[in-house]
């Protein structure tokens, strides 16, 4: 590990040419945004007039405005059912794929389309097939004889979004899992084979066992996107003013910030979300150090 | 019942389960192509042959208030230049932490992975209210500029392929008298191709698929990017009730990555998969 390139006389000067970008980033970029982002957070600032000092206030909305909380409590219902269902939906995808039959890459290539492809352009034609009298899925659901339902409707939306957004993530999990599932060793499954362990037992005691590092890389992926999710949210549930049938924090934050000019109140929810996340991390490390199998 | 009989029924199983997720997968896409070529009184049809086949969503394109040549050409401006941004600064940055020795060079490592954890959210503002006073929302500058001072995640990719490379060559390159820059830009750049191509495919497809930066710094047509001129005009047609002509503008705009997509599939896959495994 120690070895390392030494630099020669002013080659010094060239190493930290190269680093100047990512130093300033670091500076100014990071360092400075969370700063300023803290700052901004107890102050009241519309940008047009002079800023002034707000206190607590923006912090103490959070817990008592019922749009911010409900912003938040939406964000979390969202995180809740989004993260668990990409991690198990791409995994059962992958231990499908991992098997040897033919034309594995094709459905590979299947699975991935939407991971590659805009939120935005494929929201527009969701925002079709959930179509209350015109979508094709209301339309199959009256073939089997069920009642349609209004998707997009307040009641619903958050789980059609939901929906959506893990159908944009199977391909990448897929993928991870994928990686994860091929890096264990043929001989554990065919030791087991001989020792007569059934399919359901070889995949409890040898798969996901060992395939802990990726679900739990995947979960922390999942997680911050979850916290981020904000193209299909904004295209399937947007109304006017800048409101939402689904209003999650990111949303709440450009609501604050870009349509009522509250940059104060839209930073302290900035502050929110990065707390929490940051939160989640230290927990996920933890279960990590308890219950992830490296080998 | 017998093991190879087992297998059969196993496998079929898994076709069966894989061929209803695939069609689940590309379904929605299958149906944006129909709809693009149905004429707009059958777009409501729930056949996905066209009952007519016609062109004439394409050509309408043209024709509405949105200038759909200039989003291109902006979505295609900006996400080059954010490109061309990150894989500079990254590699050069990768390169320092990877090859050479210096002092402090863990702690810089720790603390620009820590910014990973920094949600877009939080810089967004303070950006916005910087450009703002320097006159620049509006245009593309607040866009790609930020591209050009590195990133945590590109220089983690890089980083881990170039540790890859053989040490030797460097030794080799040494004892020839190549400097810290030769070493950089004759080694290490052309042999981690493979990364910095992993590397451009993510940063272009996530610059042409951002939503929320051009929302905030190009908020208004017609001069923004592609995702925020469809977000516009799905209001806009969603009224006319023209949806064969908003499909055709969806599909119109996925079409280059799908494109690039399908030559540079590995690299996608395998990018993934290096982002996410040798950690």
């Amino acid at each position: 590990m120690e070895y390392g390139l030494k630099p020669l006389g002013r080659e010094k000067f060239w190493l930290w040419a190269l680093l100047t970008p990512t130093l300033i980033g670091l500076l100014f970029g990071a360092l400075g945004s969370v700063i300023a982002t803290l700052l901004l957070s107890f102050a009241k600032w519309d940008l047009l007039t002079p800023p002034s000092w707000a206190g607590i206030v923006n912090y103490v909305n959070l817990f008592h405005d019922e749009k911010l909380l409900l912003s938040l409590t939406n964000t979390i219902k969202f995180t809740a059912l989004y993260v668990p269902g990409v991690v198990i939906i791409s995994l059962f995808v992958a231990v499908l794929m991992n098997r040897k039959i033919r034309g594995v890459s094709l459905f590979r290539t299947a699975y991935f389309l939407p991971a590659v492809t805009s939120a935005v352009a494929t929201a527009l034609v969701w925002n079709m097939i959930y179509g209350r009298d015109t979508g094709i899925l209301n339309f199959i659901l009256e073939r089997f004889g069920l009642q349609p339902v209004c998707w997009l409707c307040t009641e619903n939306a958050m789980y059609a979004v939901i929906i959506v957004n893990i159908w944009g993530a199977i391909g990448e999990g897929m993928i991870i899992f994928l990686a994860g599932l091929t890096a264990i060793p043929r001989e554990y499954y065919e030791a087991a084979e001989m020792d007569g362990a059934n399919g359901f037992n070889q995949f409890f005691r040898i798969t996901l066992p060992l395939v802990t590092p990726s679900i739990f890389f995947q979960t922390l992926i999942s997680t911050i996107n979850a916290f981020q999710a904000y193209d299909y949210i904004y295209m399937l549930t947007r109304r006017g003013q800048g409101d939402s049938s689904v209003p999650v924090v990111v949303f709440s934050i450009y609501r604050n910030a870009w349509n009522f000019f509250n940059y104060g109140g839209a930073s302290a929810q900035a502050i929110e979300l990065t707390v929490i996340v940051a939160a989640l991390m230290a927990f996920y490390f933890w279960l990590e150090r308890r219950y992830v199998v490296y080998e | 019942m017998t093991r190879p009989n087992q297998k059969i029924i196993l496998d079929f199983v898994c076709y069966a389960l894989l061929l209803l997720g695939a069609v689940l997968m590309v379904g929605p896409f299958l149906w944006m192509v129909s709809t693009s070529f149905k004429l707009p009184g059958d777009q409501f049809t729930k056949t996905l042959i066209p009952p007519t086949f016609t062109f004439d969503n394409f050509r309408e394109l043209f024709s509405v208030d949105i200038s759909f040549p200039l989003l291109f050409w902006n979505s295609a401006y900006i996400s080059i230049l954010t490109t061309v941004g990150q894989l500079l600064t990254c590699a050069m940055a990768a390169f320092c932490f990877a090859v050479v020795k210096f002092k402090g060079r863990e702690l810089l490592f720790t603390l620009l992975l820590l910014t990973l954890l920094i949600p877009p959210q939080v810089t967004l503002i303070p950006d916005f209210i910087i450009f703002k006073y320097l006159h620049l929302i509006g245009t593309s500058v607040p866009l790609w500029l930020p591209a050009f001072w590195g990133g945590a995640f590109g220089t983690f990719l890089l980083r881990q392929y170039f540790l890859t490379i053989p040490r030797d060559l460097v030794d080799a390159a040494r004892v020839d008298g190549a400097s810290l820059i030769q070493i950089f830009w004759k080694i290490y750049m052309p042999l981690g191709k493979p990364a910095l191509a992993a590397l451009a495919i993510f940063t272009f497809q996530g610059a042409w698929n951002d939503l929320l930066h051009p929302l905030v710094y190009m908020p208004s047509v017609p001069n923004t990017m592609l995702t925020v001129g469809l977000a516009f005009f799905q209001q806009q047609m969603s009224h006319g009730g023209k949806f064969t002509v908003l499909m055709a503008g969806a599909l119109i705009s996925i079409l280059p990555l799908l494109i690039v997509f399908f030559f540079a599939q590995k690299l996608f896959i395998e990018g993934i998969a290096l982002s996410g495994v040798k950690r």
